[in-house]
């Protein structure tokens, strides 16, 4: 990962390859929020992540580069395509009116772009010097496991409590079907909503 | 490629996110714009490390993964209940913190 400076014909490779995950960075997240299905906009998050992950290639970050593939790519899209095969909605309702925060979310979104690119062209430094071991898995262990102990076992902390959470979510709705004798208010209106048929 | 490219792309997908949590209204499409945004600030976050030399900034990255995997498991569970009891994902329609 020391190749820096990798040149074909006389333009710099690192340069064609950040352009190229760049355009389809933003493409994908433009698909994302302005995808009708859900399923389009899980695809389109992919492909974000898939270049973000080039990206960090790019920047010598070769362990975050994989997290990223198996644990994004891999796991939480896959999650995300798993939820929405499960509750197949089809898009969301078109309503007499426009959202009343469409117009906000564009002005905001302008403003908070324009600063944002401002400040990032502002950060001017000079770029340190890394060896070839920077951010292989060794190092950033390394450095999980000696100055981020601590942290790191509260990380486990809070997927144990994430794992827990989940279970215990999925499990009150299959509690209240099976008791579907009692009166309770969210057996009903399941009762009714499925009865009714009314899935869109 | 110097740094102001990279911090600008992920200052451009952070306003991507950020756009999609304000205008839309299904909560899967909601929750896949905040995922924008923990990736703009992951690309920032690794940016910085590398401009610095250091392998701080990758570390934090790893928590912030840490925390996105635990937060979409919660979340879709929370939304599939949602889902179960109201037949609906609209964030719009859930507006009763007892419904």
């Amino acid at each position: 990962m020391q190749a820096r400076r990798v040149t074909m014909g006389g333009v710099l490779v690192e340069a064609v390859l950040f352009t190229i995950t760049a355009v389809l960075g933003v493409a994908g997240g433009v698909g994302v929020i302005a995808a009708r299905q859900p399923v389009h906009s899980a695809l389109a998050l992919l492909l974000v992540l898939m270049s973000l992950a080039v990206d960090y290639l790019l920047l010598d970050a070769q362990f975050i580069a994989v997290l990223q593939v198996i644990i994004y790519a891999g796991a939480i899209v896959v999650l995300f395509v798993f939820i929405i095969m499960l509750l197949r909605t089809a898009g969301e309702a078109p309503r007499p009116r426009a959202a009343p925060s469409m117009g906000f979310a564009a002005v905001l979104g302008t403003v908070m772009a324009s600063a944002l690119v401002a400040a990032a062209t502002m950060a001017r430094g000079p770029v340190a010097p890394v060896d070839a071991a920077y951010g292989t898995v060794q190092q950033v262990g390394r450095a999980l496991f000696h100055a981020y102990a601590l942290p790191f076992e509260a990380a486990s902390i809070v997927l144990v409590a994430g794992m827990i959470g989940a279970v215990a979510l999925g499990k009150r709705a299959h509690v209240v079907t099976a008791a579907s004798g009692g009166a309770a208010e969210p057996t009903a209106a399941r009762v009714a909503g499925t009865a009714g048929g009314t899935r869109r | 490629m110097p740094a102001p490219f990279y911090l600008a792309l992920s200052a451009v997908l952070f306003t991507l996110g950020t756009v999609g949590v304000l205008a839309r209204r299904s909560a899967l499409i909601v929750f896949m714009s905040v995922e924008l945004m923990l990736n703009a600030v992951n690309l920032t976050l690794v940016t910085f490390a590398r401009l610095r030399g250091g392998v701080d900034g990758q570390v934090v990255v790893f928590f912030v993964l840490v925390v996105a995997a635990a937060e979409v498991v919660i979340g879709l569970a929370i939304i599939v209940n949602i889902f179960h009891t109201r037949e609906t994902v609209d964030v719009d329609d859930v507006d009763l913190l007892r419904g």
